[in-house]
């Protein structure tokens, strides 16, 4: 392969899979740390950084795995790396690891983890797994700010903590009601988009 | 006794799992579109939740805090969910074909929801006890089992509704669910713990 494919790769997970808004998988996280832009990018860097690694080991590994022990062995992987990312989290990120700790644990049980390991890193070589890791990383990074972007402007008036509009907030938009409507009407928007732009279908994931 | 009642009520209206905590989405969204998936999901999800929730209470309290071996929760809770899972999956094809039948395919998709996982990590967190841990498993269970009904009821007449094509499908179900949470927020003052 050379450096078009992994820019391929790379572009592939932003935009044509992208894993929130295209593929519709681990939507959890997309509504629950993003009432801030800073808790959204740390989630999204946290995953990236999980993704990445879990792609890596797995498809160095590959080769040893029994077919049928697979997703329990690809489990382990990812919780191992979770592990790892939960305390460094912990030690070095104090104030938003208390906000999102639980969340952060959760990256374990994050679909779209485990379908690129088993859908690309178990079938491809290491250097291609990890831009397929990184792709899929800053697509997830990439919708997570974009969401809680909105939030944030919306419901506090701020972002990244700064304030930077004089008018009362909606607080609606950072309750947990706001994130389903926010999610909601992006995912929305970006149908919008494909069907207007590209000709798509507009169909968004199934839904698991 | 009243302290388990209260945290059965937390569990399951106050801070429902899908509506509050927003955990669990992925299930929830995937099989809400017809009822009858839904109470299956519900029924095997919440027996799971409770036997789980057991399960790890007893390896933390037993294995884990002795051994110092705390930091290694997550993999050893995901390890017990998923052996479990599977162990159920094979008892049930030999026991109960029937039931094997109906229910089999939501033992596969639990191992992948967040709510499994976060109910033994919220235990062992809040360092509750055996009956406070089964009781909140219940309660957590119950909570997902009534969000998955509900949603299930207005998604069926979502089908015959006339909706923009760019909100067919998910965008709308995340719309009508932010509208359901508005109403759960109704339920925060119930009980003050």
């Amino acid at each position: 392969m050379n450096n078009k494919s992994y820019w391929a790769l790379i572009k592939n997970g932003i935009f044509a899979e992208n894993p929130i808004f295209r593929v519709a998988l681990s939507l959890c996280p997309a509504v629950a740390v993003t009432s801030g832009v800073k808790n959204g990018f740390l989630m999204g860097i946290a995953v990236l950084f999980v993704q990445t690694m879990v792609n890596v080991t797995i498809s160095v590994i590959r080769n040893f795995i029994h077919p049928r022990v697979r997703i329990p062995s690809y489990m382990f992987v990812i919780a191992t790396w979770v592990t790892v990312t939960d305390l460094l989290m912990a030690a070095f990120a104090r104030d938003v690891y208390k906000q999102m700790g639980l969340y952060i644990q959760l990256i374990v049980a994050f679909a779209i983890i485990l379908s690129r390991a088993e859908l690309f890193a178990s079938k491809n070589r290491v250097v291609p797994s990890f831009f397929d890791g990184l792709g899929m990383g800053i697509g997830f990074l990439f919708a997570l700010v974009v969401i809680s972007f909105f939030r944030e402007l919306l419901g506090k008036g701020s972002i990244w903590g700064l304030h930077i509009v004089e008018f009362k907030p909606l607080l609606i938009m950072i309750l947990p009601t706001g994130g389903f409507f926010a999610v909601g009407i992006l995912m929305g928007l970006f149908n919008w988009i494909d069907i207007k732009f590209f000709g798509g279908t507009g169909a968004s994931g199934g839904g698991h | 006794m009243e302290n388990l009642f209260e945290l059965f009520i937390a569990a399951s209206l106050i801070n429902n799992f899908v509506f509050t905590r927003y955990l669990g989405l992925c299930i929830f969204f995937g099989v809400t579109k017809k009822m009858e998936t839904a109470i299956g999901m519900s029924v095997t999800f919440t027996a799971v939740m409770v036997i789980s929730a057991a399960l790890s209470w007893v390896i933390y309290k037993a294995i884990m805090i002795p051994l110092n071996l705390t930091f290694l929760k997550i993999v050893i809770f995901i390890g017990i969910v998923a052996g479990f899972v599977q162990a159920a999956d094979t008892i049930m094809r030999k026991v109960s074909p029937g039931l094997y039948y109906k229910l089999g395919i939501y033992l596969a998709l639990i191992t992948t929801n967040c709510i499994i996982l976060a109910v033994p990590l919220i235990n062992a967190g809040e360092g509750y006890s055996f009956i406070q841990s089964l009781s909140f498993g219940l309660g957590s269970g119950v909570g997902f089992a009534l969000a998955l009904i509900i949603m299930a009821s207005i998604r069926e007449r979502l089908e015959l509704a006339d909706i923009p094509r760019s909100f067919q499908g998910l965008p709308i179900a995340f719309i009508v669910t932010g509208l359901i949470a508005l109403a759960f927020l109704g339920f925060s003052g119930l009980i003050t713990l």
